[in-house]
């Protein structure tokens, strides 16, 4: 098996133009199966763009995206049900309850035995008592939960978030951070996080992919990067990378 | 975990059409807003052109003789109008609910999603028409379904018809989100003046003639008069409506892959406002 297809996902000399600007400017990656993988960025740094073309939302301007050894979005439909996704740039239809709304969803996955997954899935994220409330009616955090627990539905082998405790109290967000960490646990799932937490990727990625301007900018676990930057925390190197501090150093 | 998606994508599961209606059924019942509205227009519609019949005929010899012309024309019009506009809200709600990109990232497929949103605005066309049918009864005792086969004729061009134009729409709106919204409200109305929905095609200028035969509708139009002013069913002209619906269904079907084809290089499916 050739390295590409021994990769969750594998992304090869990736560009993405729009009207001759390049939103991803020619990235190479690969994610092991079973890792969780950080990718941070500034706005614009493009990696909304990038997921979105691992989903297949998005067709490449060039180069290639390898899901589960399926060329997207070319073969999606071989690796759809196998993924999922989370992100702020959708929504669950707010007339729905969230009962609802993810057996829809259960039933396009091919979900079996829904309801025991829903009431699984709605016990692990503390949803039960909201379970047939209009899903409009939720407060910012459980709508969230909600999103997540339609990511998980289908018990993904790989999952795209972004942003994912993005609009949660500390206690919640730290809650979900430990059911993703036991998810990725028990499930072996690849994970791809788009945050712009530095503790959060600190706590569940192994490994950092920072994006500039399309490009990546580094690439590497979380503390062989603290000892390079020569710093305490993620954030200050990410601060570092965004206002091109390391080059600036380097260029002195 | 589900592994009954083939290499290929071409397959298809009702299961999944399932999951789709039942979302749309979801909210369609759970506000009546929504429902009044479905039955609201119509009943407007044929009450005033019923009333203007029943003016027009008890001036003029030619009405007093076609009774039910309008009010059938006008019904006939509804499934047509109703039928593409069930279509398109179905799938605005998608859009307005920032939804598709969950849905476009689901195993669902295009043509499943399509069956699905068919489905839907067959059921909300029922939820308008039948009342309406049934006041046209109490009004003016024109009964629509006494028609019968002929009814069924008009009723499958007419949807087909106004499929193939709310398939077109749902491409335009992929590839151009929201800022195309106010073709799904209007598109149709092209039509109106063209199909010769209250007047027969020879009406129109010899020219435009050739424009208004090319579109089914006015087959169904001109059938629906036949069979009302001089009681003879036309299959003749439902037949040749089908064939152009046909082909009108093929085209609109090819435009939506290529719209949506167009969406995903755009990347246009995440980000769906104007």
């Amino acid at each position: 098996m050739d390295a590409q297809n021994a990769s969750a996902i594998a992304v090869d000399q990736l560009v993405k133009r729009y009207k001759g600007v390049a939103a991803v400017d020619g990235i190479t990656f690969r994610l092991a199966p079973g890792t969780v993988t950080g990718l941070l960025g500034g706005n614009g740094a493009g990696k909304t763009t990038t997921i979105a073309m691992i989903m297949g939302l998005v067709t490449p301007t060039s180069g290639t995206v390898t899901v589960l050894g399926a060329d997207m979005p070319r073969q999606r439909y071989r690796v759809l049900h196998r993924m999922n996704f989370e992100s702020p740039y959708v929504d669950m239809p707010m007339r729905l309850t969230v009962r609802q709304n993810l057996s829809v969803f259960a039933q396009l996955y091919a979900v079996p035995d829904i309801d025991a997954r829903i009431a699984r899935l709605a016990a692990d994220l503390d949803l039960t008592e909201f379970l047939d409330r209009p899903t409009g009616k939720l407060s910012a955090g459980q709508k969230t939960r909600v999103s997540l627990a339609k990511a998980l539905l289908n018990k993904p082998e790989v999952l795209l978030l972004d942003e994912p405790t993005a609009s949660l109290d500390p206690d919640t967000a730290d809650w979900v951070r430990s059911h993703l960490e036991r998810y990725r646990a028990e499930e072996g799932a690849t994970v791809l996080l788009a945050s712009h937490n530095m503790g959060e990727v600190e706590r569940l990625c192994e490994r950092v992919i920072i994006m500039k301007r399309g490009r990546i900018e580094d690439d590497d676990t979380p503390d062989r990067l603290l000892s390079r930057y020569g710093r305490e925390t993620l954030e200050e190197v990410f601060l570092d990378v965004a206002r091109g501090r390391r080059q600036n150093e380097a260029a002195q | 975990m589900s592994s009954s998606v083939t290499d290929t994508g071409i397959d298809f599961s009702f299961n999944r059409v399932a999951a789709m209606v039942r979302r749309y059924w979801y909210l369609l019942r759970s506000s009546w807003p929504r429902i009044l509205d479905l039955i609201y227009w119509p009943a407007v519609q044929m009450l005033m052109w019923g009333f203007l019949q029943v003016y027009v005929s008890q001036n003029a010899g030619f009405f007093a003789q076609a009774g039910g012309v309008f009010i059938g024309a006008v019904l006939l019009w509804d499934i047509l109008f109703r039928g593409q506009l069930g279509f398109s809200i179905s799938f605005l709600e998608e859009m307005y609910a920032r939804n598709l990109g969950n849905i476009m990232m689901s195993p669902l497929r295009p043509a499943e999603f399509l069956l699905a949103l068919m489905i839907m605005s067959i059921v909300r066309l029922l939820i308008g028409m039948i009342p309406v049918s049934l006041l046209a009864i109490a009004f003016f005792g024109f009964n629509l379904w006494a028609l019968g086969l002929a009814l069924a004729a008009f009723f499958a061009n007419l949807i087909l018809t106004s499929w193939s134009v709310g398939i077109f729409v749902a491409g335009l709106l992929l590839r151009n989100g929201l800022g195309a919204e106010s073709m799904a409200w209007t598109i149709m109305f092209l039509f109106l003046p063209l199909t010769c929905v209250y007047y027969p095609v020879a009406i129109l200028p010899e020219w435009l003639q050739y424009f208004a035969w090319a579109l089914p509708p006015t087959y169904v139009f001109e059938g629906m008069r036949a069979l009302v002013i001089d009681h003879v069913f036309r299959a003749d002209l439902m037949a040749q409506a089908f064939a152009f619906n046909v082909v009108l269904f093929a085209a609109a079907s090819f435009a939506f892959m290529k719209l949506l084809q167009s969406a995903r290089v755009q990347g246009s499916l995440l980000q769906t406002s104007e």
